[in-house]
């Protein structure tokens, strides 16, 4: 989910025009990341209960 | 496209200012040394020496190849368009240079140095349980790819500087002293190799709370952050003149930004954790010094003092509880706290740039065809701080699952964490077979059976 944030933020970056709807989709990009990176916080938290 | 000539002047300063960065080269390795436990400190600062001279190395065979440099060649795709460059095309082994008083070859050097840095960041978070020769290869991967993609895209006429131009965002993504190409790109890869190696055994009880295990020489820490001070200074400097065409005349600016934005984390740091601690924690204010550095990096010649102050003050308050919440709550082991410090401040460096710059002199931008300057003078606003979001949301997004990726990759191949009993012995008698202070032997038992054995 890191990279597909980064990918909307890329391809908003890259096909659209510098318009309201581009910084919507650049903070979409950006809330995913956070979505993605909250999800690796919580597997990595995860993971050093299991090894104890 | 060719790179603005340096007036003698200008390549003289800039050449002093890159000799100083060696100094935060040096504060950061003590920084970590003096953060580890006695019975790995000899092993964290070999492996930080050792550790430079193979992110050197990697970037003379190829580093800077990926790199590049403004107005040098590079690999360009057409997107809608728009042409975006996404890769420097220099020949390898550092051909092609020009030694003779051009800014490329300053380039080379200060990125040298830079590139050092970044490699000793993970250090930090890797301290007490990282195999050096591991360490050394994870070196390779940053100094060899990840660094150079990124510093291209944010210093050298990559996509990231071009937003400006062909997108219409400012300047384009601006990262004057390296708060994200070096320190963020260093952070974040702290952060992959700290979830990959796992805590230190016995730092988590079964109930998941965490032991404090403080560093073995706070003196030491604390001078290594007067030497770090002085190699950002430095680096501060030079990198304002390389890459954004800063006049000589506006170093007194950066110098003062730099101090004021390091003080002020600091005594936010020290004020925050004596109220709540009852007394200022040394380890967490030196990370406070160094957060105000961090972020205080990117935006130092383009914000007047106060916003530097601002800077620190939140860097500062930002650093002391995100230590708190890796440790705490996400149950990350940072022993020499190189996630809060350089991923979280240097993050927030690069944000308050899009919200406090004041772009009073054109910037360089490599995407003016007429010789590499902007000639408007964009300014800071929304534009700005969009391209420094997406500039933030490009680490976040790209460079922190790549780098996880490839020492994930990596570790399959030279495992990175030391055998438990290394971690009991301590990293100095385990891998290199004495201690950093012989006189103060405090684990009698270890060494004299080490002794036996090896006999």
């Amino acid at each position: 989910m890191l990279f597909a944030g980064w990918l909307i933020v890329a391809f908003a970056v890259a096909l659209l025009p510098p318009t309201l709807v581009r910084t919507v989709f650049i903070l979409s990009g950006v809330a995913v990341e956070l979505l993605g990176l909250a999800l690796a916080m919580q597997g990595n938290l995860t993971d050093t209960r299991e090894r104890g | 496209m060719l790179a603005r000539p340096l007036s003698e002047t200008s390549a003289l300063l800039c050449l002093l200012c890159i000799f100083l960065i060696p100094l935060a080269i040096a504060g950061i390795a003590i920084v970590n040394g003096g953060l580890g436990r006695s019975h790995s400190a000899s092993h964290a600062m070999l492996t930080s020496i050792s550790v430079f001279a193979v992110a050197a190395g990697t970037y003379f065979l190829c580093g800077f190849a990926l790199q590049g440099f403004i107005g040098g060649p590079g690999r360009d795709i057409v997107v809608a368009g728009r042409s975006w460059n996404w890769l420097g095309n220099e020949p390898m082994f550092l051909r092609g240079i020009n030694a003779y008083n051009s800014p490329s070859s300053l380039a080379v050097l200060l990125q040298l140095f830079a590139v050092g840095l970044v490699a000793l960041i993970p250090l930090g978070a890797g301290l007490e349980r990282w195999r050096l020769s591991a360490s050394c290869a994870s070196t390779v991967l940053l100094a060899g790819w990840v660094y150079p993609l990124f510093a291209h895209w944010a210093w050298d006429g990559g996509w990231l500087a071009q937003l400006g131009v062909n997108s219409g965002m400012g300047h384009g993504f601006l990262d004057v002293g390296g708060s994200g190409s070096i320190h963020v790109v260093g952070g974040l890869t702290a952060l992959a190799v700290s979830w990959i190696l796992g805590p230190r055994t016995g730092k988590y009880s079964s109930e998941d709370i965490p032991s404090a295990i403080p560093g073995h020489n706070t003196v030491l820490v604390l001078f290594g952050c007067f030497l770090a001070f002085v190699g950002w200074l430095g680096l501060n400097s030079a990198a304002a003149i390389l890459f954004t065409g800063a006049p000589p005349q506006r170093i007194v600016l950066i110098a003062v930004n730099t101090t004021l934005a390091a003080s002020a984390a600091l005594l936010t740091t020290v004020i925050i954790t004596g109220m709540r601690f009852g007394r200022p924690d040394v380890s967490i204010s030196a990370n406070g010094w160094v957060g105000g550095l961090v972020a205080g990096s990117a935006a130092s010649p383009f914000i007047a003092p106060a916003a530097a102050v601002f800077i620190g003050l939140v860097a500062g308050a930002l650093v002391t509880y995100s230590v708190e919440w890796f440790e705490l709550r996400l149950m990350v082991d940072d022993p020499g706290g190189a996630i809060s410090v350089h991923a979280v401040g240097g993050i927030w460096g690069l944000l308050a740039l899009g919200i406090f710059a004041n772009f009073r002199d054109p910037v360089l931008n490599v995407t003016d065809a007429a010789g590499g300057f902007s000639a408007a003078i964009a300014a800071a606003g929304a534009g700005q701080w969009l391209a420094q979001l997406v500039g933030v949301a490009t680490l976040v997004g790209f460079v922190l699952p790549l780098s996880y990726a490839l020492n994930l990759i990596l570790n399959r191949f030279v495992p990175f964490r030391v055998h438990m009993e290394g971690e009991r012995q301590g990293l100095d008698l385990y891998e290199l077979g004495g201690g950093a202070y012989p006189e103060f032997v405090t684990h009698t038992e270890d060494f004299t059976q080490f002794r036996k054995r090896k006999s």
